[in-house]
């Protein structure tokens, strides 16, 4: 899995029947220590993710293996939302810092 | 499967349901120098690992089925403890 | 990214702590070559059912319905990368165009 901030969100009327009343969600990938990359995602929300919040982005066919998205045709789904990161000893993201 | 080692802990309480009571770690892939390959991950714990050990773990789908009772949304899941490398 | 990747066998892993479907299994660490037998990056780590050793070229598998076919799992097990073949010669025949 991934870290990533979620970014945006998208809106689309026609798109395929599985992902309708599905969130969409644009998020940037993150590094360990929770610094922005140049690579950006769409990302099912299956957890109730919001803007700005720092999410686990799972890609793949696992992405279809959480609790509400067997049958829909998704590669990456937001699985979790972050509290807080320790790396390499240091606490390096705490949610309600908001950082 | 491919090395990694464990660098950090990431805490969620709002999650996957089936994620539940699972450990989520900052794991970075290594070759047998511990040379890192590619970019630090997530990855489930099914082995009762710690910071610092050296780990292997499998990705793709199969990283959905370390748990016997339910499948889980992971696509890297660290499936054992590395006690020594021979080369 | 392919199933079936020819590579050197660089070592072997010991591991006490471990999933179930690893218990009793040789684990072994691989290293992608190149036709020509040229060292890759990208180690991988193996179970070894041919009885391979350090040094050899083997064939590896790296698919988890393989693997769990080959090992006769019942279901279908967290792995992916097995050892299913020891390589004996490789013949490359470079056609002049």
């Amino acid at each position: 899995m991934e870290l990533a901030r979620v970014e945006g969100t998208i809106v689309s009327t026609i798109k395929a029947d599985g992902l309708k009343g599905r969130k969409l969600l644009l998020v940037n990938l993150l590094s360990p220590d929770v610094k922005p990359t140049d690579n950006y995602l769409v990302a099912i929300d299956s957890v109730g993710a919001g803007s700005g919040e720092v999410v686990i982005v799972v890609r793949g066919s696992s992405a279809r293996q959480t609790s509400d998205l067997s049958s829909v045709p998704t590669d990456s789904s937001i699985v979790a939302i972050v509290d807080s990161i320790e790396f390499k000893g240091d606490v390096v993201f705490r949610k309600e810092d908001g950082n | 499967m491919k090395l990694g080692k464990v660098l950090g802990k990431v805490w969620a309480t709002v999650k996957d349901p089936k994620l539940e009571g699972v450990k989520l770690y900052i794991m970075q892939p290594i070759d047998e120098y511990e040379k890192p390959m590619g970019k630090a991950l997530i990855a489930v714990d099914a082995v009762s690992s710690r910071e610092g050990d050296i780990v292997y773990w499998v990705g793709g789908a199969e990283a959905t089925l370390p748990f016997k009772d339910r499948q889980i949304p992971s696509d890297a899941s660290i499936v054992g403890l590395v006690d020594r490398i021979d080369t | 990214m392919g199933i079936m990747f020819l590579c050197e066998v660089v070592g072997s892993i010991v591991s006490t702590i471990k999933h179930d479907c690893y218990q009793g299994k040789k684990i072994m660490l691989v290293r992608p070559i190149s036709p020509d037998k040229k060292m890759q990056n990208g180690t991988m780590v193996a179970v070894d059912t041919v009885g391979a050793g350090k040094g050899e070229i083997v064939l590896v598998a790296a698919e988890g319905r393989s693997a769990s076919e080959i090992l006769k799992f019942e279901s279908r097990m967290p792995m992916r990368s097995v050892i299913v073949g020891i390589v004996d010669k490789i013949q490359i025949n470079r056609f002049k165009y």
